[in-house]
Parts: structure tokens; C-alpha cells; sequence
């Protein structure tokens, strides 16, 4: 395999904050395609953007991660004593964020010195849903734990086992000590561990106190991406818990048990590395949408739009893993990372389907200290139609309830319900319907939407394994593309079985995955032929109008 | 208004609350489900609270039962006093094949005792996972300890099964039986602070079809 590659004149510098960004507009006169800056190309929303703008993952790995994956070592050296990310992310949310209680009654009662022994017994059976999931714990001693792709430890700065994603935490508690030890010992020399690389093997360390999430990988993805991953992990945790939580918890007791609280949301965090390994999402930091009539989609919007509440921050309509509608607070916007979780958590639990869920959750991109109460129930039975409302009023649910009682009514009268539950039948679109012979698949993400379309992965690409190596070629692409000391704007690799072409600019992303017989100017072609292909079909791939309360 | 069925205009609606306490795993969401749709199935740990209605029609009152099955599940402890606050009653679940379960149970007792006064809530004690017998740990509760225990709080008590439906409906219909013996001048504002519902008590009514 070869590849052909341009280096990025600027590139994106890291450091992008949360903040929408600037655009950066001194890229934009020496893009290769003027007329495509950001704000205007496919997929870009029309009235501004739904999402807290991403730049990619940037904002994953830097700077919250204290530049562990992208900075130089002198660079690093000079913020080694800088403040903690996450009290940065909570101050810059601190405007954004509205009145919520973060630490639990009786956790805080339960802090209390010399109350522990009156507690209830720590839960013994690690995880109370493997016989209902029918998940066995596996042993560890055995080979076949051994050979599993891509472990993920999580424990306490203690040193505590808190999660495992295979085998029992218990039967891992010396491994999980070790790795500990590895991290304290380069920390007593005022330095961090970010990666052991051996014998095919990644190891990767995240540390966010505290907690530290450990990796170890046999995939082809690069460090910078299997530590995003692990932070995907530690979201996920904080949307349980707060980040408040979290920290009080371990303030009062540095050898807390974690797991008595995660205890049941295991399989949650599971189902999370799962989708990673095949949902393209993750890796473009982005949010795919149903592929839908913009008439339908619009009436979708304004009937959620209409049924409002005064404690709703945001009403979410949502199908599989893509995005029907959303619509949001004014001038409250929701990250993607977060709008993931919501996905992960619904997609890992049956029990929506029935009733109406009221639960607390922590949207840790948008305010990590504080707790939403979301309303989630099926529209109906038999649809795969989810509807997500959020609300900062833990008091409100009568309220919100009514607010799906008032949407739906809404949508009937709108008569859209029958154009839904069509498109609902095809949720993804066939890459033929491009119409270019040697185009097998591709991803298109726009930058300033935060949103990207994808056709559904089709034959040589049927096998589950031929999916993931599918994805594995774009997580290749996008890390070579995306690596911070050396960012690339154009790829062109060609591999025995596919050639691929990566194309980053200001305003959008572009991977393309086509037949290795195909050549490069064909390629070139391919993609001009795509790109208006999108711009024409833009207004049912993506929400070119989203909507406010 | 903000009510979502409205009922024929002669017949008073009466709402219900009941909220299911207990440990993660005894069987509260599979209750809830046998109850209301009359179905078994293996579920996934319930993620902070579902919520269920079952409208029960009576020649002269229709009783709108409102279902909180709480999730077992630490974590949420902190937010279970939103769901049971307003309950006119409580099944706290244990599950009779793990004795941890039943200490939880009473430790929710205890917490119900603090925040409900004695006539305000009725409070049924329920072993569940009747089907699996033979794994028994708890005895049977109305073995000495057990019963005083029941008796002394005055707590109704049954062991069920909601997989081979036993005895499930009948829990809820104790419940209400007795609620409606509860003095029948208990004044309530509605469970959240719902003022515009017509709120009454469940008027005792052994042969009221649960259909």
C-alpha cells in the first residue's frame, strides 16, 4: 500500500475551544475550493448551527486532555501545573448552564466518617445484569480473554478497579493495581504516560482524576484515537454521575468503590465501545441524520417546536442512530459528544420501550456538574422512533409528558405520521443512487452543521469483520489527517482491496472508499461528481433549518 | 388542561399513585409489566424511573392507577423521594432468592416511615420471584419474625411471581382495598403538585374489573 500525501499548509491549530469557532478564515483563500468556506458548504445549516461547534475531535484531545496526545513536550511542560480542564469546562458552561443539584442526599450523608457500617452491603455480584443480558463474566486466565481486540480498564487513582469490559473487575484488581503503579511512577518524576507500544499492542493511558482509563489494543487505530475513545468512556461515566459527584465522592474517601454506583450501567459503557467499533459517528465527532423529505422533516420540527415547555432545553426525535429532529433552547446548543451519549444510552436499554422513562442525566459537554431530567419513551410499539425530551425541572413531568401528548396530536394533524413511517422502512440510502460504477461507499461530514451523511456500508462489505476493517481504514485516514504534528488536507491510498481518498478543508470533510481498480484522477473526478450530488440532495441528509423554541 | 384521557363526564376519575421500591434485579419493572400489560419478559436494569398508567373502569368511578417503577439501581436513590412523594402506596420488592434484597427493602420501609405519617400511605411488602422456589432464602415471611414484622409496621404483605403471574394482580388490589378503608377524608392536592385533577381516594371495590 502507498500513500500519497499533501501536507495541510495551516492545518487546524489544536487548542480550538468550545466556543463556536472563527472559521479561520485565513485558510479560506487558499482552500482548494473557494466557494466551499464554512457556513456554506453541503449540509451546512441555513440559519446557524444546531451543535457547539467541533472542530473534529481536536476538542476532544486538546486541550482537555492537557495536550497529552498532541502537544510537543516543551509545550507540554509549560501548562504541567495549568488548571484542571474540566473546572475550565464547567466555568466556561457556567453561564449556559441552568440551576441543577448535583451531589445526591444520601451520598453526601454516606460521607460522613464513620457511617459506613450501617451501609448496605456493597452490591457483591459486580455486574446484577450479566444473567439478565445472559453476559457470563469471562475468566481471565483464560487465552480467549487474552485475544479479544481492544480491552478497556477503567479504576480509581487508588487504584480500584471500577470497570472492565471483559472479564470480572474483581479477578483484575492486581492488573488494574499495576497499572496504576506504571502511572504514578513516571507522574513522581513530574511526567505522564500516554502510550506503551510493544509486541503489536497499544497500551493507552487517559488520566482524568480521578480516574484513569487504560486501553490496550490491538487494532490499527492510532493512540491519538484510542485515547478519544477513552474519553468517550469517561463521558459516559460523568453522565451518570456529574463531574461534581464524581470528585466529591473521591474527596471524601480516595479508596471509594465505584462500582456500588455504576453498579447496572455496565452493559451501558459496554454497548458505548461497541458502537465505536462500527459507528462511523464517533470517529467524525458528528451526528448523522435519517434520511428525510425536508417537508416532513420541517413539519416533524415545528410540531416539536410547538410542544414546549418552559423547563425544556431540548426536544430530540431520534430513529436507530440517526437524528430525525431536534430542536433546542435559543442560545443553548448541545454537543454532539453529548447528543452520542443520549444515542448510546437509549440504543443499550429495552426498557424505554416501554412506558415513559423519567431519569436524571448529565450532559457533561454542555454543564458537567449538574443534572437534566430527560422524559424518553417510543412513539409507538412497533416505530423505531424515539423521542428524547430534556428538561432542567426534575419536578416537571407531568409537564413534559404532556408536551409527547401534544407532539404527537401535532403530528397527526400535520399528517406527516404516514411519511414518516415510510422513511422510517429505508433509514439508510444505497451508495447506486450517486451514480458513479466505482464508488463503494463514502462519508461526508459538514464542519459547521456538525452533521454528516453516509451511505449504508453495502457488498464486497457484508461480513461484520469486513465492516469494521471498512471503518478501520477511515479511523486510518482520519488520524493521519487529524495527527496534530502533522495534519494532512489531501490522502490518496490505495490498497489491495480498495483505494480510499480523504479530503479535509475548513468546511467540510470528505472520505471516499472506492474499487481498487479505480485511479486517482478517477477519484478526483468521483468526488466533484459526489460533492453536487450532496449539495442536490442536502435538504433530505441534513437539517438545513434548524428550529428554536 | 393537561390530562391526557378524558373520562365520561359523569364518572368522577379517581388517580392512584403507586410507586415500586427495592433493590436492583428482584423484579419491579416485570411486576409493573405483568400488572399492566399482562406479559412477562426478561428486562434490562430500569434507568431511573418509567412510568405506566392503568385505567381501571368501575360503574361508578373510573380509577386511574399511575405506576413508578423506580430503578433499583444506588445511584438513583438520591432522586427515588421524586417518585414515591404523593404515593398513596408503596410495594417495596424484594426477591426471595437473595436475603441482601429483603434488608433493602426494610431500609426503604424505614425511609417511608419518615416522610409518609402512618394513615397517609399504604405500604405491602412483596417477595417476589415465587417461581423459583427451590432457591429460596428468605423464609417464607409468615414464619414468626416476618409476620410480627408485617404486623407491627401493619404492612401488607405477599410473595408473587411475575413471570408465572402469580398473585401480581392481586397485590395491587390489596393495596387499594385497603387504601380505601384508610379514613376517606385524606385530603390530597395530587401527586406533583397537580392541582386540576379530580384527586380522590380508591374506593374499596373487590370486584373492580382490572381489565
Amino acid at each position: 500500500m502507498a500513500a500519497d500525501v499533501q501536507a495541510g499548509r495551516g492545518g487546524e491549530e489544536p487548542g480550538g475551544g468550545l466556543a463556536p469557532g472563527d472559521g479561520q478564515h485565513g485558510e479560506r483563500a487558499d482552500s482548494p475550493t473557494p466557494g466551499l468556506a464554512q457556513g456554506t458548504e453541503p449540509g451546512a445549516g441555513q440559519e446557524g448551527a444546531m451543535f457547539v461547534h467541533t472542530r473534529s475531535y481536536e476538542d476532544l484531545t486538546s486541550p482537555e486532555d492537557g495536550g497529552a496526545a498532541a502537544r510537543s513536550p516543551e509545550e507540554r511542560r509549560g501548562e504541567a501545573a495549568g488548571p484542571s480542564s474540566m473546572e475550565q469546562i464547567s466555568k466556561d458552561f457556567s453561564e449556559l448552564s441552568t440551576q441543577l443539584t448535583g451531589m445526591a442526599l444520601d451520598l453526601e450523608e454516606e460521607m460522613r466518617p464513620g457511617k459506613e457500617g450501617k451501609l448496605e452491603p456493597a452490591p457483591q455480584a459486580a455486574r446484577h445484569d450479566s444473567v439478565l443480558s445472559g453476559k457470563e463474566e469471562e475468566d481471565v486466565t483464560m487465552d480467549a480473554w487474552r485475544m479479544h481486540r481492544k480491552h478497556v480498564f477503567v479504576l480509581s487513582e487508588a487504584g480500584k478497579p471500577v470497570y472492565s469490559r471483559y472479564g470480572s473487575e474483581e479477578a483484575l484488581s492486581s492488573t488494574m493495581g499495576v497499572m496504576m503503579a506504571l502511572v504514578s511512577f513516571l507522574e513522581a518524576d513530574k511526567n505522564a504516560i500516554r502510550s506503551i507500544h510493544a509486541d503489536g499492542y497499544k497500551v493507552v493511558f487517559v488520566r482524568r482524576s480521578p480516574l484513569v482509563l487504560v486501553a490496550v489494543a490491538r487494532t490499527r487505530q492510532s493512540e491519538q484515537e484510542i485515547a478519544h475513545e477513552l474519553l468517550y468512556i469517561y463521558y459516559q461515566i460523568l453522565s451518570l454521575l456529574t463531574w461534581t459527584q464524581l470528585n466529591h465522592i473521591f474527596q471524601q474517601k480516595q479508596n471509594y468503590d465505584l462500582r456500588r454506583l455504576l453498579a447496572g450501567s455496565e452493559r451501558i459503557t459496554d454497548n458505548l465501545l461497541d458502537l465505536m467499533a462500527h459507528d462511523p459517528s464517533f470517529l467524525m465527532g458528528a451526528v448523522r441524520c435519517l434520511p428525510l423529505a425536508a417537508s416532513v422533516r420541517d413539519a416533524v420540527s415545528t410540531s416539536l417546536q410547538q410542544a414546549k415547555a418552559k423547563s425544556l432545553v431540548f426536544s430530540i426525535l431520534l430513529s436507530g442512530n440517526q437524528l430525525v429532529s431536534l430542536v433546542r433552547k435559543k442560545d443553548q446548543f448541545l454537543h454532539p459528544i453529548d447528543l452520542h451519549l443520549l444515542f448510546n444510552l437509549i440504543s443499550s436499554s429495552s426498557s424505554f420501550r416501554e412506558g415513559e422513562a423519567w431519569t436524571p442525566i448529565c450532559l457533561p459537554k454542555f454543564n458537567s456538574s449538574g443534572f437534566f431530567h430527560a422524559h424518553i419513551s417510543y412513539l409507538e410499539q412497533e416505530m423505531d422512533l424515539c423521542l428524547l425530551l430534556v428538561s432542567t425541572d426534575r419536578e416537571d413531568f407531568f409537564t413534559v409528558s404532556d408536551c409527547k401528548r401534544r407532539f404527537q396530536e401535532r403530528l397527526r394533524r400535520r399528517g406527516v405520521h404516514h411519511a414518516l413511517q415510510e422513511a422510517l422502512r429505508t433509514p439508510f440510502y444505497s451508495v447506486a443512487q450517486v451514480g458513479i460504477p466505482d464508488l463503494r461507499h463514502f462519508i461526508y461530514k459538514s464542519k459547521s452543521s456538525g452533521l454528516f451523511t453516509s451511505p449504508e456500508i453495502e457488498a464486497p462489505y457484508v461480513r461484520e469483520e469486513e465492516k469494521e476493517r471498512l471503518l478501520g481504514l477511515y479511523q486510518y485516514l482520519h488520524s493521519r489527517a487529524h495527527n496534530s504534528s502533522r495534519p494532512l488536507k489531501n490522502i490518496y491510498f490505495t490498497g489491495p482491496r480498495e483505494n480510499l481518498l480523504a479530503w479535509v478543508t475548513s468546511a467540510f470533510e470528505l472520505y471516499i472508499c472506492y474499487s481498487p481498480l479505480g485511479t486517482k484522477a478517477g477519484a478526483i473526478s468521483a468526488v466533484n461528481k459526489l460533492m453536487k450530488w450532496i449539495r442536490k440532495e442536502e435538504d433530505r441528509l441534513f437539517i438545513l433549518t434548524p428550529q428554536t423554541y | 388542561g393537561d390530562q391526557g384521557h378524558e373520562p365520561p363526564r359523569h364518572c368522577p376519575t379517581y388517580i392512584y399513585k403507586v410507586v415500586l421500591l427495592g433493590s436492583t434485579a428482584v423484579g419491579k419493572s416485570s411486576l409493573a409489566y405483568r400488572y399492566v400489560k399482562n406479559d412477562f419478559q426478561e428486562s434490562l436494569p430500569t434507568v431511573g424511573c418509567s412510568f405506566f398508567t392503568k385505567i381501571i373502569r368501575m360503574e361508578s368511578a373510573t380509577v386511574k392507577l399511575e405506576i413508578w417503577d423506580t430503578a433499583g439501581q444506588e445511584k438513583y436513590h438520591s432522586v427515588c423521594h421524586l417518585y414515591y412523594r404523593g404515593a398513596h402506596a408503596a410495594l417495596l420488592v424484594y426477591d426471595i432468592t437473595n436475603k441482601e434484597t429483603l434488608g433493602r427493602a426494610k431500609q426503604w420501609l424505614k425511609e417511608l416511615e419518615k416522610e409518609f405519617l402512618h394513615d397517609e400511605i399504604v405500604i405491602a411488602l412483596v417477595g417476589n420471584k415465587m417461581d423459583l422456589a427451590e432457591e429460596r432464602e428468605v423464609p417464607l415471611f409468615s414464619s414468626q419474625e416476618g409476620e410480627e414484622f408485617a404486623r407491627s409496621r401493619s404492612l401488607l404483605f405477599a410473595e408473587t411471581s411475575a413471570k408465572s403471574n402469580h398473585q401480581v394482580k392481586d397485590v395491587f388490589m390489596a393495596v387499594g382495598k385497603t387504601w380505601g378503608k384508610h379514613e376517606a377524608s385524606q385530603a390530597w392536592t395530587g401527586p406533583l403538585g397537580r392541582g386540576c385533577c379530580p384527586v380522590a381516594l380508591l374506593p374499596p371495590s373487590p370486584s373492580a374489573p382490572a381489565a
